[in-house]
């Protein structure tokens, strides 16, 4: 059902924590995992469970510190557990699904309330930027700038979000459509139909995206198709991986942001990686030199090879790594071909299953043979 | 390294232990002649090779990796090598789109009984190998 909350004074933040307080106040929920604003003005990830504090919720703030997925996924795991709701963006959303199907989330009491994205910043250019303008959110010219010129390349915004192509998680229980919203007057919102009875919410059927959207997503497409190509040649021309990943220091840093990577006893960081100082000689005789560390290259195409299918592409790994390397745009564009081939696309069915966990007997039939 | 001016295939193969393996052993025992450049690693099925093996013999510089497992249907634990197979096509994907040249890695089925195709294959492979030339892994360092 589609309806839209007012917005008194401009001020669409005030209506979206009053909407979020009501789910708290109403016993929707137990417990609401959402974006807050620390008293320093940097913006976290919190559990809020008294609806006054929810006056420091800024789900709109642009800024993407971490990929909240992975504290959704455990605050639903386990029973007994709250029941939850979830403020998460589109790739947050799609990387808790693809936690649902690893075991590492649940989706029974959690609620996703997804919001339409218009991109986010790092913590660092946010701050800045937001204290440079510290009475005006930033979020009013973001989404002003989107309706306005939808096809607008956002050069600050981070790499991921400058190529996002999937902005909305349009499956979502309670959806914020704020890409269709003139937010100085309304917060349009798509809720289920018996969560807005439960809420009083009345409003009507509608579905299909506003054409500013559309040109949104599809000048995102093409800056998307761009990165491709360009990484794609560097991957398969001279340089090759090795070259795109020559400065990686093995720091484990995109690992350890990713949301899907959550091996608690991941290989690289077990024995298995520890050798005996006869085995480095060893290798570096066979080829006059060994890099250290060793295993850079195992390491980035193993990690590929374990998540690459579940990739969101929310480019948490690009943001974490100190050498800067394009991690994300390379995973993104292996991982297109690799969802093609298997006709997958994380995030988009809870019910699907990961295509490695599964087969069926009369494929590829022509591979072996 | 000193590389040696005549260039001898290095093929790693994982073959499993109740077809392909019993297979190359009966290629042995049957006095078949292959080339000798295949270095066999048994495993109790074609589901159990992690790909992040066939990955480090690669990247160490094996010129060919040989997966070798039951014919669909035969897997002794029902269901290992469409497994092995859905997972050696994603790696091969990876590896073409990370600029490597999957071909240096073949999956084939050989039942036990299949003593002949096992050394075939393995003719076959390394002709190709030959034709291929050493992986340019064998001279990267810096991996």
């Amino acid at each position: 059902m589609k309806t839209s909350l007012p917005v008194e004074n401009g001020n669409a933040l005030a209506a979206l924590q009053g909407f979020l307080k009501s789910l708290l106040e109403k016993q929707l929920v137990d417990v609401l995992l959402t974006p807050m604003r620390t008293p320093s003005g940097s913006i976290t990830p919190a559990l809020v469970s008294d609806p006054a504090l929810l006056e420091h919720a800024d789900p709109l703030a642009p800024v993407l510190p971490l990929n909240a997925a992975t504290w959704a996924g455990k605050v639903s795991l386990r029973s007994p557990r709250p029941r939850v709701a979830a403020v998460l963006r589109s790739c947050e959303a799609r990387a808790l699904i693809e936690l649902t199907k690893m075991a590492q989330a649940s989706l029974d009491d959690l609620l996703i309330i997804a919001l339409d994205c218009a991109g986010t910043y790092t913590p660092s250019v946010y701050l800045r930027k937001q204290q440079d303008q510290s009475d005006h959110p930033l979020w009013v010219d973001l989404y002003a700038a989107i309706r306005q010129k939808p096809d607008l390349p956002n050069p600050e915004l981070r790499p991921a979000c400058q190529i996002c192509e999937q902005p909305l998680f349009e499956n979502a229980p309670i959806r914020l459509r704020l890409l269709e919203s003139d937010l100085e007057h309304e917060v349009l919102i798509e809720v289920q139909d018996e969560i807005a009875g439960n809420l009083n919410l009345t409003g009507e059927v509608g579905n299909g995206r506003a054409p500013e959207v559309e040109a949104f997503i599809a000048a995102r497409t093409q800056a998307r198709d761009q990165a491709f190509a360009e990484i794609r040649a560097r991957l398969e021309g001279e340089e090759g991986i090795t070259g795109v990943f020559a400065a990686c220091i093995r720091c484990h840093n995109c690992m350890t942001v990713c949301p899907i990577c959550y091996c608690k006893t991941c290989v690289f960081k077990s024995h298995v990686f520890d050798h005996d100082p006869m085995k480095y000689w060893e290798w570096s005789r066979q080829k006059g030199a060994q890099r250290m560390p060793p295993d850079t290259m195992l390491f980035h195409l193993t990690r590929q090879n374990h998540m690459a299918l579940s990739c969101v592409g929310c480019g948490m790994c690009t943001d974490a790594c100190p050498s800067e390397l394009p991690v994300g745009l390379v995973f993104r564009a292996v991982a297109q071909r690799l969802q093609q081939t298997f006709d997958y696309l994380p995030g988009r069915n809870a019910e699907e299953p990961l295509p490695l966990v599964t087969f069926k007997a009369d494929e590829w039939t022509e591979v072996g043979e | 390294m000193a590389e040696s001016s005549e260039f001898e295939p290095k093929i790693i193969a994982f073959l499993c232990n109740w077809c392909t393996y019993t297979g190359a052993d009966l290629a042995g025992t049957s006095r078949l002649q292959y080339p000798p450049n295949v270095r066999i690693i048994r495993l109790m099925c074609s589901g159990a090779v992690d790909p992040m093996y066939v990955l480090k013999a690669d990247l160490a510089g094996a010129d060919g990796i040989l997966i070798g497992g039951c014919h669909p249907g035969d897997c002794h634990y029902q269901e290992g090598n469409y497994k092995a197979r859905r997972r050696v096509i994603a790696l091969k994907e990876i590896l073409k789109s990370a600029g490597f040249d999957e071909d240096r890695i073949w999956l084939r089925w050989i039942s036990a009984s299949e003593g002949a195709r096992f050394a075939e294959t393995v003719r076959e492979m390394t002709e190709a190998l030959y034709a291929k030339g050493p992986n340019p892994m064998r001279q990267t360092w810096a991996v």
